[in-house]
């Protein structure tokens, strides 16, 4: 298993400590051509987690070869990549392609631009023709997650990221109008985990593709779920904002979680929610499962 | 090295509308004027950032106004009780200046206090919206006190290297009646070290973030 930031939620430049403590970083979505990014307000704090509309500010992909890339170096680099149409993505996974990264994100599902990317299938397709890097999908916890995967996969990708943010919205308290400049952004924190254990356990169903499993992330236990939903790698997004020193103290909480379970390493965990329980073996036990799951029905119907 | 510190709360005091938050300092570096740290709110998702007020031999304060839930949680915070605490971080005053004028506009003047200890207490320029938001004054010597409709603006002397914090509007009307003015600003923050991208204004035509280039920033 590897510890990796969620795209857009680390800097290496300004914190390289904390990128030290990686596996691997993330960079913030590459577009083609520099963008500046939304008009501020562009964060918001909800009870359930945060909203952003960033708006995908990055130097460009010239700016990222000449001036960010040179100074990543020493680091384990994963390129995400963002286009306007299935032609920037294959373009853009070009540039990288004698470069010294360790693969490739195709952001298919950023929620804070307006420009809707063709189907996944195709965006993959056209890039993996354009790569030999290996190749990640970032997928939204969508109800299509399971086809947009399969979709995926047979485009020839090699691995799934999952899952980015879901388009959210905060009213300020006294005036009731979008706290955000843009309206609505991405909800992330603790209100995606659910989301994206739902979304993993249903790609590992799908597909045969390595997922790396992000979306609320905050502590050693919630990796470890995402783990056993079917992710054999695990991302840190909103958490490393209030916490930076959070790889540190969840691969150490995840190793106690592992072991209070009897995992001797964290792939053995992987996908462990898909397989029956193993005291439900013992028939027994199972007829004894089942009668106490129908008696808390009946107290709560 | 960014990691966060666990520091024991002393206590807190009301001053006029805001709240003086005091925590023990421990090994916790005070920065420079005009830096911020992220203090943790307690039930909150993200950190609030706030600049130092106030250092002691002993002590940390902080003055908060509690505008919003994560610092209406933050002045709850009672002695004995821990607050987690990064920094200091980003750009603080420059003190290599002549003839300092600190100029504060409401809660502005929370790193002001700080500042003028460590510029041997330079006269300041201080406005508020109504006498007892002007009670957080007596935290500030030598400070002359306006309450609105009187604005700081209006008693600017030519001739001082203006060291100034406040209301954008404030900081905006300093810019264009100095020519040598630091200004600290502020913006939203999720982390404070660069990671979130939130905390964007804009500095020479470009949305750059605060947390990295700021707070303080030349006028010009």
């Amino acid at each position: 298993m590897r510890l990796l930031n969620a795209s857009g939620c680390l800097d290496a430049l300004t914190a390289p400590a904390v990128a030290a403590e990686l596996d691997a970083f993330v960079t913030k979505t590459v577009t083609p051509l520099p963008r500046g990014g939304n008009e501020p307000v562009r964060i918001a704090e909800t009870e359930v987690g945060m909203l952003n509309a960033i708006g995908l500010a990055n130097p460009g992909i010239d700016g990222f070869l000449h001036q960010m890339l040179p100074r990543l170096a020493g680091l384990t680099v994963w390129v995400s990549v963002g286009g306007f149409s299935v032609r920037e993505y294959a373009e853009l996974c070009e540039r990288l392609e004698g470069e010294e990264i360790a693969a490739i994100e195709l952001n298919l599902s950023c929620p804070n631009v307006d420009e809707v990317p063709s189907g996944v299938g195709e965006v993959v397709a056209a890039a993996r023709a354009l790569t030999t890097k290996p190749l990640y999908a970032k997928l939204a916890p969508a109800a299509d997650v399971a086809e947009n995967a399969k979709a995926a996969e047979a485009a020839g990708a090699d691995g799934l990221s999952l899952v980015n943010t879901v388009k959210g919205m905060a009213l300020d308290e006294r005036t009731l109008r979008p706290v955000l400049a843009r309206g609505a952004g991405g909800l992330s924190g603790p209100a995606l985990r659910p989301l994206a254990l739902a979304a993993v356990f249903a790609a590992y169903e799908a597909t045969r593709l390595p997922i790396v499993g992000m979306g609320g992330v905050a502590s050693g236990r919630d990796a470890l779920e995402l783990l056993a939903a079917g992710a054999s790698d695990i991302a840190l997004g909103t958490i490393l904002f209030s916490d930076p020193a959070a790889p540190t103290r969840i691969r150490a909480e995840l190793e106690a979680e592992l072991a209070a379970h009897g995992f001797a390493d964290p792939d053995n965990a992987v996908g462990a929610a898909h397989e029956p329980e193993a005291s439900t073996l013992d028939p027994k036990s199972r007829v004894g499962r089942k009668k106490s799951l129908h008696t808390r029905a009946n107290v709560v119907g | 090295m960014l990691t966060r510190r666990a520091l024991r709360v002393a206590g807190s005091e009301a001053v006029g509308p805001y709240t003086l938050l005091r925590v023990e300092r421990g090994e916790l570096d005070p920065g420079i004027p005009g830096q911020f740290f992220m203090l943790e709110a307690p039930g909150r998702l993200l950190p609030r950032p706030m600049s130092l007020c106030l250092a002691t031999a002993a002590e940390l304060g902080f003055l908060i106004d509690p505008i919003g839930h994560g610092t209406r949680a933050l002045c709850t915070l009672a002695a004995g009780e821990t607050l987690r605490i990064l920094g200091p971080l980003g750009n603080g005053f420059r003190l290599d200046v002549e003839r300092p004028l600190l100029v504060g506009g409401g809660i502005g003047i929370a790193p002001l206090p700080y500042l003028s200890e460590r510029l041997g207490g330079p006269p300041a320029l201080l406005g508020f919206r109504s006498a007892w938001h002007a009670e957080a004054a007596a935290l500030v010597p030598n400070a002359e006190v306006v309450v609105e409709p009187t604005y700081v603006t209006e008693l600017l002397p030519p001739g001082h290297d203006v060291l100034a914090c406040g209301p954008a509007p404030m900081l905006e009307a300093v810019r264009s009646l100095t020519t040598n003015a630091q200004l600290a600003w502020e913006a939203p923050m999720a982390c404070g070290y660069g990671a979130c991208y939130g905390c964007a204004v804009e500095i020479d035509g470009e949305l750059k973030r605060l947390c990295v280039e700021g707070p303080v920033l030349a006028a010009a």
